[in-house]
């Protein structure tokens, strides 16, 4: 026990020791501290009385997208003096519960997703009866209207695959690989969909298992070496970029890897030239603009959109935007 | 409170001295989750102030009942000293069975119901005999169907409807009437409860009264307390076992049955990890992971529990992300206290 003690002693002095004289000079807690102070400041703008917004994903743990998303709408709810709630969950039935949760706490307006549209329609029907005003984001463009939501904001998904396939023929590539990272997410199918269809050459789906790293990697590069004539690679998540970037290198493959979303690591690639573009839906767009639009509908009865769904998406990004946007893909706010 | 022994010199058969009441309920196996359930609700009941409205207190029993339909065959089988881990992905499998077969023979929605039945016992059969044939643990048995049927979901919807999830059987005939015995609402002064409530509490009460009043229930605890003992003196062991894989399927038919209905579509990569929900809400709930002890009612009980802590984070507005350490907090906790009253229960016996 005294061996142990001793060290326990030596462990925690030494690691003591190694902080105070291993000062880094670049980078960590002071860097982020000093562009945090650059970012907006918070404090209410309006007069309203406090109300209180619920946001429900279909998001699952520890996501960074949707970090960005809650982002925007927690800096909409501190200047419109809202009282911002958010849960998540990836399965449908336990998302249809936290809706149900919400209209119980009777907020004062819903924002939610509809990945998976069928599974919320008693919760909202509920919402409806209750007289709380929701908003969908994300995805459920083409059904929001059914589900009573008075607006919806985020990016066509198969418009955005289209885009991609478009800037794919602009770049003369001849044979395309799309990675999906999520088995049974239909916005993804219809990403690489749209791709397929605006896409002149010939474009394969490639199923990846998205919570393991190493495995996504592994199936890329196998996918590369056995199919040399992949000339370009489309990630359908910021963080699988860099995971393919990798693969192609040690394929030792010349294709271009280009994805969807955009995070610090995209913005890094793009501007050393690893990346060839992304597609930005511009998450914090849309988790600003769905509480503030609450916020105006409660405030006066606003509606945005003219009864169609309000785009957030897809903007290409490409080397000559990547340095501007990194200062704010560093804040978490792109 | 103490009973008199007779004081005579006739010696009385142990297993006929009367216990006393109290010693009765410190020996039930679910008396520690009683005293972990009842915390909970007082602590959030002091949290979330909008916890205790009726609305808020259906909404938990329904998240409840939606995992204790599944929670009550998995401790049955825990007493019987087995695992499931395929019960999880199970749910969607007989889900999606069930509506790609009415959709795809343009059958009515009961014929989907039926051929969904008979295919998820006969999982739950294959389990069983694979099990008591290879003698194999339980496991590894059911790792191995947990990753069949997680790729089969996958596979076979995509192969049949040619997208990830099933299509909407909404319109076809036998529909309503299916929905309101799986997945309707009933009033009661006007708070709308689920019926997956009343479904839940029916098997809790089958489930009881199998284990305590039938010979079948002391076949279950005595093949997941000692195998062997229990092959000599006559036990049907591989009857009974292959019978508790027969129940967790039958409990997957009806939570797939209720998640067909109430959304009309299935999605096809759900239920993976649910499999160990269901068997902390078991072991919360008073069973032994050796198996040879526990009780249906525990595992209600743990049901409730998790609906409870689960939309109690909600209604207290606290960040979800901590939602997994509670429950882990919550699981470690359980099996302590349980522990523990067991002892005393034993020692003062």
């Amino acid at each position: 026990m005294a061996r142990f003690r001793t060290w326990v002693s030596i462990a925690v002095a030494g690691a003591l020791g190694l902080s105070l004289a291993g000062c880094s000079s670049t980078g960590g807690k002071r860097a982020e501290d000093a562009r945090k102070s650059q970012a907006a400041q918070g404090r209410a703008a309006v007069d309203t009385p406090r109300w209180t917004f619920a946001m429900i994903t279909h998001s699952g743990d520890g996501d960074t997208f949707w970090d960005i998303v809650q982002n925007g709408a927690k800096q909409a709810a501190t200047k419109d003096n809202i009282n911002f709630l958010y849960s998540h969950n990836e399965e449908a039935n336990q998302q249809a519960q936290l809706v149900d949760a919400a209209v119980d706490k009777k907020v004062d307006g819903i924002i939610v997703t509809l990945a998976k549209p069928d599974a919320m329609k008693s919760a909202l029907a509920r919402a409806e009866k209750a007289g709380i005003p929701v908003i969908t984001v994300n995805s459920g463009s083409e059904i929001y209207k059914k589900y009573g939501a008075i607006t919806h904001i985020g990016q066509d998904e198969t418009i955005a695959g289209e885009a991609v396939g478009k800037e794919l023929n602009k770049r003369g590539k001849k044979k395309a690989l799309c990675v999906l990272h999520e088995q049974g997410n239909v916005g993804h199918e219809q990403r690489c969909e749209g791709a397929k269809k605006a896409f002149d050459g010939k474009m394969t789906n490639l199923y990846v298992e998205g919570t393991n790293m190493p495995d996504v990697q592994s199936s890329i590069e196998a996918k590369l070496q056995s199919d040399t004539s992949i000339d370009s690679v489309v990630t359908l998540g910021a963080p699988f970029a860099a995971t393919a970037v990798k693969a192609k290198e040690d394929a030792s493959s010349k294709a271009e890897v280009d994805t969807f979303d955009l995070n610090d690591k995209v913005a890094q690639g793009l501007k050393d030239g690893d990346l060839g573009f992304a597609v930005d839906q511009q998450p914090y767009l849309q988790g600003y603009e769905a509480v503030d639009l609450l916020w105006l509908y409660r405030y006066n009865a606003n509606v945005l959109g003219g009864g169609l769904p309000v785009l957030t998406g897809p903007e290409i990004v490409t080397k000559d935007q990547a340095a501007k946007l990194q200062e704010f893909t560093k804040r978490g706010t792109r | 409170m103490s009973t008199t022994t007779p004081a005579s010199t006739e010696k009385v058969d142990e297993r006929l001295v009367k216990a006393s009441p109290w010693k009765k309920l410190l020996g039930r196996p679910e008396l520690g989750s009683v005293i972990g359930a009842v915390a909970v609700f007082i602590f959030f009941m002091i949290f979330a102030d909008s916890f205790l409205r009726a609305t808020s207190l259906a909404t938990v029993l329904y998240a409840s009942s939606t995992l204790g339909i599944m929670a009550v065959p998995v401790a049955l089988l825990m007493i019987g000293g087995e695992f499931d881990l395929s019960a999880g992905v199970m749910v969607t499998s007989s889900a999606l069975i069930s509506s790609m077969f009415s959709y795809q023979m343009t059958a009515n929605t009961w014929v989907g119901v039926g051929v969904s039945l008979l295919v998820t016992l006969a999982i739950g059969v294959f389990n069983g005999v694979m099990l008591t044939r290879t003698k194999l643990p339980s496991f590894i048995i059911t790792l191995g169907t947990f990753l069949m049927l997680t790729g089969m979901n996958l596979g076979f919807t995509k192969l049949i409807s040619g997208t990830v999830s099933t299509k909407s059987i909404a319109d076809m005939q036998g529909f309503d009437s299916a929905k309101s015995v799986f997945a309707s609402t009933f009033s009661i002064g006007g708070v709308d409860f689920k019926i997956t409530i009343i479904w839940w509490l029916a098997l809790v009460l089958v489930a009881t009264w199998i284990l305590l009043r039938t010979r079948i229930g002391n076949w279950i605890f005595a093949v997941g307390g000692d195998l062997d003992s229990a092959r000599a003196v006559g036990v049907p062991v591989n009857k009974t076992k292959i019978g508790l894989y027969m129940g967790v399927a039958f409990g997957a038919w009806i939570s797939g049955q209720h998640l067909l209905f109430s959304y009309d579509v299935v999605q096809s990569g759900e239920g993976v990890g649910n499999e160990l929900i269901y068997i902390v809400a078991a072991v919360i709930g008073g069973c032994l992971i050796t198996g040879g002890y526990g009780s249906a009612v525990g595992a209600a009980i743990g049901a409730l529990i998790f609906g409870m802590t689960s939309k109690g984070i909600v209604f207290a507005e606290w960040n979800s992300d901590w939602f997994k350490f509670f429950l882990g907090a919550m699981l470690l906790l359980a099996t302590l206290l349980n522990a523990w009253v067991r002892k005393r229960a034993e020692a003062s016996k």
